[in-house]
């Protein structure tokens, strides 16, 4: 599992699906664990009932069927599915309702799926908040910078049960990204990538659960962000400059004043 | 449900797990197919398909990355790439007229022998050849704290004097391995060098590829080619060799210059289509105060200004 795991982490993020997949074949004994480990790209089906996409994952899954969020039916459909309880199921819509908003205001465009169950284990309940976004210049991507670009945000979170007017969340959110600019002077520059991290917090019940957990997730997804930014994408271009400095670098001798804008 | 479709699997066959096998050692991203092939071996657990797998991969891997590859006397290095390839295991130097034997699955040169006549280039070729090599390794001296290089002969090597047609190939190659800093990354540029004596011209076409990777609790990969076009005329082995000299170094900085631009609008342009650091509203979204959204959604769907 460890060596898999290894191997996981030097594959090219956008080979991440054939990598899972010849995983799971050399090691059927360890595909929960896997799967459980390792986040894949997001699929997505259309409602046929009010012609609304939606994500697909391991939590709406049911044998070969998803169940929507928008018209909470099984597609294609199944005959004896698992649903939430209704009362999970109100928090369901409206999760999925402010969600919306929630991803409009940050992406301006993509798809966006939310997803609650039970969760026997804790007496509480786990939330899947899912986000994809294609930003290539044919998609949603709204300046047209973009030849390809796919985010995919998976935020699971575990809300405990209630104990004095405090619940623990336990919030894993991972992010997987790719984005591809194409020009004929600068040729083809793609970064891609995964990154996973949680973060806990013992939070009061009164704001509701929804508040609790969509600060939490807008926290932690700007932290990820921001890291993606910053450290990973900085290190990437440190190791360019590293490998091929800028001719300013080369010449440490230069006046610098004469460099001053 | 997940016993059936475990049952329904059927035990992979040693074509397959060989195929597989393969897969994952040509995705090795550069230098680190000994770490992959590490764990991959612990995943497989089968040596003999390991090392079939092995070595067909590692030579493709090698040459595919132009891998650099010390003399075991130490007195210089031998890129194994398609231009230096004398058979599967021989690799020339055209510096220093040396042919290194390369034990691929070991990435290491165990031997060498000098070179015989006729793996070496024409005197004529080799006026052009080695004035090329000292230009293109000033120059690469200059701008690459790690880099190597060396230019070949891919075609006409044997021509003996004017009036024919050859070809060189300037190989340049940067790397640097940091595992401890999980950073990876490698700078390649392959610049294909057409002598064409009717016309009096030298074509240049030139491939860069620069890959870089940071693995540190993440997995994130930057895979950037750049491929572009150039002439001169056909001068003296000198005046070529200076006259290249200068197309490459226009273009790889240019190149480079066009990768910092790249970086650089990452952070408002580029990343931002994907996702922004801030919502539309700028300001954090407002979730003690949802309910304002079922309402102004209602009013923007019944005033018909809905997006």
């Amino acid at each position: 599992m460890e060596a898999a795991m290894g191997l996981m982490r030097r594959m090219p993020p956008k080979h991440t699906e054939t990598a899972l997949s010849a995983l799971l074949s050399l090691l059927p004994d360890h595909s929960s664990d896997l799967l459980s480990q390792i986040d894949q790209p997001l699929q997505v089906l259309c409602d046929v009932d009010n012609a609304k996409e939606f994500i697909l994952c391991e939590y709406n899954r049911d044998a070969d069927s998803y169940r929507s969020p928008w018209s909470n039916k099984y597609h294609p459909p199944l005959e004896e599915g698992i649903y939430p309880s209704s009362e999970l199921r109100k928090l369901e819509i409206e999760a999925n309702e402010i969600f919306t908003v929630y991803r409009d205001q940050y992406y301006e465009g993509g798809i966006s799926s939310v997803y609650l169950w039970e969760d026997d284990d804790n007496e509480g309940f786990v939330a899947c908040f899912l986000i994809k976004k294609d930003g290539s210049k044919y998609a949603h991507g709204k300046r047209g910078y973009l030849h390809e670009g796919g985010w995919d945000a998976i935020h699971v979170i575990q809300v405990g049960p209630e104990v004095q007017g405090m619940a623990h969340y336990c919030l894993t959110s991972t992010i997987m990204l790719s984005l591809t600019t194409n020009g004929d002077t600068s040729g083809t520059f793609n970064l891609s990538g995964s990154i996973r991290r949680q973060m806990k917090a013992d939070l009061c019940v009164e704001d509701g659960h929804l508040c609790n957990m969509g600060k939490m997730i807008e926290e932690l997804e700007g932290k990820l962000r921001n890291q993606l930014d910053q450290v990973y994408f900085g290190k990437t271009k440190e190791m360019v400059c590293t490998l091929r400095p800028p001719s300013e670098l080369l010449l440490p001798m230069a006046l610098p004043e004469a460099r001053k804008p | 449900m997940a016993d059936a479709e475990e049952n329904e699997e059927i035990a992979l066959t040693d074509d397959q797990k060989f195929d597989i096998a393969k897969w994952f050692l040509l995705n090795s991203p550069p230098g680190e197919i000994q770490y992959v092939a590490k764990d991959l071996q612990s995943v497989l657990n089968d040596d003999n398909v390991y090392r079939r797998a092995a070595s067909e991969a590692f030579p493709l891997y090698n040459k595919s990355h132009v891998v650099c590859l010390q003399f075991p006397n130490r007195s210089g290095e031998v890129l194994v790439s398609s231009y230096s390839e004398l058979s599967e295991d021989e690799y020339l130097d055209p510096r220093t007229a040396q042919v290194g034997k390369v034990d691929h699955v070991r990435q290491i040169c165990t031997q060498i022998r000098p070179a015989r006549d006729e793996e070496l280039p024409s005197p004529y070729i080799e006026e052009y050849r080695s004035a090329l090599d000292v230009e293109i390794s000033k120059y690469v001296g200059e701008a690459y704290p790690k880099g190597v290089c060396s230019v070949y002969c891919t075609s006409g090597k044997d021509v003996e004097d004017y009036g024919s047609d050859f070809e060189l190939v300037a190989v340049i190659t940067a790397t640097r391995h940091s595992p401890q800093n999980f950073c990876n990354g490698s700078w390649g540029s392959i610049w294909n060098i057409e002598f064409k004596d009717e016309l009096q011209t030298v074509e240049v076409r030139g491939k860069v590829q620069v890959s870089a990777h940071y693995f540190e609790e993440g997995n994130v990969q930057l895979d950037a080619k750049h491929e572009c076009r150039d002439s001169t005329i056909f001068q003296s082995p000198e005046d070529s060799a200076e006259s290249l000299m200068n197309i490459i170094r226009h273009h790889e900085t240019e190149y480079l210059t066009s990768l910092q631009a790249s970086y650089s609008n990452l952070p408002d342009s580029t990343f931002k289509e994907l996702r922004r650091k801030l919502p539309v509203t700028r300001t954090l979204f407002p979730w003690h105060n949802t309910v304002q959204f079922s309402l102004t959604r209602d009013l923007t769907k019944e005033l018909g200004i809905e997006k």
